[in-house]
């Protein structure tokens, strides 16, 4: 880097939330480099070459940054945590700033000066979407419903009671399985997302890092964690138990090895399923957020069999 | 390239419920090895949740590395080589450690070497005992692997013997939980044997016919279960320190009997023991008493060697990396890796062709 060059801002963007990994360099003029996938492939054998790739496409090194943005959560909870260590590792090792960027703010600021109301919807399984309502208002980025995972239903009702008479812009994974629940509620008024809007994107986790790095907005790579907005599994479990029993859940008792094995059996139970030859059926959709939860020991046969379970 | 003896090592391990880090010099002195152990957290749950664990790794995974180059007096700077754990393991658990070696390996422009945990346990010796060499003859005995190998050289492996059914420390934590010991299960039994009879009971030692040296330890623990339930209905509750000492005996037994037998079949003087169970206090002293008959020098690692730790990890990847192995920036997570596996994740990071680039974007 030359000279001038030192004081440019560069924003590395790093999104891993969902399907979609996306990387991306910005400066306050443009975005240098992206590099966008969304085939599903394993995150974690893209993210790095990806950012090797366009780091070597801008010339730009690690040390040449000025901050590390990540797209911070709702999501897959896999996906974020390989978005999360990644930036964490480079924060670390570079000495950088993070800036911590909600994934569905990110998303619909790609929608800069849109002339309405945005609602990304992210697939957030279990009949929810990861959404919130956001608005350009007087050439401000406005939040007017936070992100967190709601029903359908409930999103369309706050979109009817915040849009007013305001078109819509609907993004993200969300919109073609609800495709038809969200016309009937908002017609004409619905506008759906083209393409280049439709998801998640690392040159938006990048901007909107940028602006929020100007605002001051950063923490440590240490500090840094992913915002799930979901309990886990096991957590949720022994909460409902603990409710309605009054005390402390009994949750199944498996050895950490044992879980590691039942796990791995998943996995390859998941991943033949998905390459069983012959078959015509969509395979399952992969669940990106694999949890064995406190229950899992009982789906092992052999332990009910030596009355351990 | 500096001597070996002075190249540095950070070692990452995240596969289960330690988040791990550590500075190892010329594989053989450990300069620093930080665990934070989440085992709290799960107790209330009774076993490791997955997704609990990896939470908690990302919490901690950067304090964790900050603190073990601030004890071994290193900057990252000075670190010649990342090493981290690619498996087996958790595979939420394993990515964190993952993509967090990765990054800091492409940041500070360091080699990066993906380390397979087993072996980092067999590696612990090395930092025992820094006059072991290969070849030797170890046992690995953990919660979830029982594995009979001889090291013939730096990071080769035979497997002489394996566990067909249950882990020997899946059996500990099966049986320690039907007798009310709660988990975790080794060190428990471990201490409740010690006031227990060892020949109170005889639990049966199974052989797997055509396999000498392969392990079954479910019969036993289904033979525990029985004469607890049996023993129940007759309205008698058994003695739990009998009933865990034992259970003990009889593992042990079959462990040391194994060993030795391998160790006469195939000529090794050298005998090392590696795992959490390896920490087992009769383990230990039944396998001393095998070797000094049979004037054989034991090696076993001191207990908090013996428990997950990074220091293994950078160890093992001290050898991988000076027999020219090192790790892509597509390093991926391999939650089932087998001892000695070589395959996946490895290729020249200098990226010399466009087809080549393109493997990594091919869905495995």
């Amino acid at each position: 880097m030359n000279e001038t060059g030192k004081n440019i801002i560069r924003i590395l963007g790093i999104e891993s939330a969902a399907v979609t990994a996306s990387v991306a360099i910005v400066t306050e003029e443009a975005v240098l480099a992206e590099y966008t996938v969304s085939n599903k492939l394993t995150h974690s054998q893209t993210l790095l070459p990806m950012i090797d790739a366009i780091c070597r496409m801008a010339d730009v090194k690690v040390a040449d940054l000025s901050a590390i943005a990540v797209s911070g959560g709702p999501g897959s909870f896999t996906g974020l945590r390989i978005g999360s260590a990644t930036a964490k590792g480079l924060g670390l090792a570079a000495d950088k700033p993070l800036v911590h960027v909600p994934t569905v703010d990110a998303m619909a600021y790609q929608a800069y000066g849109y002339d309405g109301v945005i609602c990304p919807m992210m697939d957030a399984r279990r009949d929810q979407v990861y959404c919130g309502i956001y608005a350009f208002e007087e050439k401000e980025f406005r939040v007017l419903l936070p992100q967190a995972p709601r029903s359908v239903e409930e999103i369309l009702e706050e979109l009817a009671r915040i849009a007013g008479g305001r078109r819509v812009l609907l993004m993200g994974e969300g919109v073609p399985v609800h495709r038809e629940a969200i016309l009937a509620a908002l017609g004409e008024r619905a506008d759906l997302a083209p393409p280049h809007l439709a998801l998640e994107r690392g040159a938006a986790v990048a901007a909107l890092g940028l602006a929020m790095y100007l605002r001051g907005e950063t923490e440590t790579a240490a500090e840094h964690a992913p915002e799930y907005l979901r309990p886990s599994q096991a957590e949720r479990v022994r909460a409902e138990k603990a409710q309605t029993a009054g005390k402390a859940a009994d949750t199944a008792v498996v050895s950490r090895d044992a879980v590691v094995r039942e796990e791995n059996a998943v996995k390859q139970e998941e991943k033949e399923q998905k390459t069983a030859p012959g078959k015509t059926e969509p395979a399952p959709k992969q669940d990106l957020n694999v949890e064995i939860d406190g229950h899992v020991g009982t789906r092992d046969p052999r332990w009910r069999r030596d009355g351990i379970v | 390239m500096k001597d070996e003896k002075e190249l540095l090592v950070l070692g990452i391990e995240t596969s289960c419920d330690e988040t791990a880090a550590a500075v190892v010099r010329g594989g053989r002195e450990i300069l620093s090895s930080v665990i934070y152990s989440q085992i709290a957290l799960h107790t209330l749950y009774g076993g490791v949740v997955p997704e609990l664990a990896s939470r908690k790794h990302i919490e901690k995974i950067d304090p964790v590395i900050r603190e073990a180059l601030a004890q071994a007096g290193t900057e990252l700077a000075d670190i010649d080589v990342i090493g981290v754990t690619m498996g087996p393991g958790l595979v939420g658990a394993l990515l964190v450690g993952v993509a967090e070696a990765k990054a800091i390996a492409f940041a500070a422009e360091k080699p990066l070497v993906g380390v397979n945990h087993i072996e980092g346990h067999v590696c612990a010796n090395f930092l025992q005992d820094p006059s072991l060499e290969p070849p030797f003859l170890c046992l690995i005995v953990s919660g979830g692997h029982t594995h009979l190998v001889r090291m013939t050289d730096y990071g080769k492996f035979e497997i002489l013997g394996r566990a067909r059914d249950d882990a020997a420390g899946e059996a500990f934590d099966k049986v320690a939980r039907a007798i009310g010991l709660g988990y975790p299960g080794g060190p428990k039994i471990d201490a409740a044997a010690k006031s227990g009879n060892a020949h109170a009971y005889e639990f049966p030692r199974a052989h797997v016919d055509g396999s000498p040296y392969d392990f079954s330890f479910s019969g036993l623990k289904s033979a525990v279960l029985n004469d607890l339930n049996q023993a129940r209905m007759q309205g008698r509750e058994p003695v739990q320190a009998d009933v865990a000492a034992s259970f003990q005996r009889a593992v042990v037994d079959v462990l040391v009997e194994h060993t030795m037998r391998a160790a006469e079949d195939f000529v090794e003087e050298k005998i090392a023991l590696a795992g959490g169970v390896a920490s087992n206090s009769a383990l230990r002293a039944a396998m001393q008493k095998a070797c000094d008959a049979s004037g054989r020098k034991l090696y076993v690692p001191a207990p908090v060697l013996c428990t997950d730790n990074a220091a293994m990890i950078a160890c093992a990847a001290h050898y991988e990396y000076l027999q020219g192995r090192t790790s892509g920036w597509d390093l991926n997570a391999v939650p089932a890796l087998k001892l000695g596996e070589r395959a996946g994740g490895r290729e020249d990071r200098d990226l010399k062709g466009a087809a080549e680039k393109a493997n990594w974007v091919r869905r495995q």
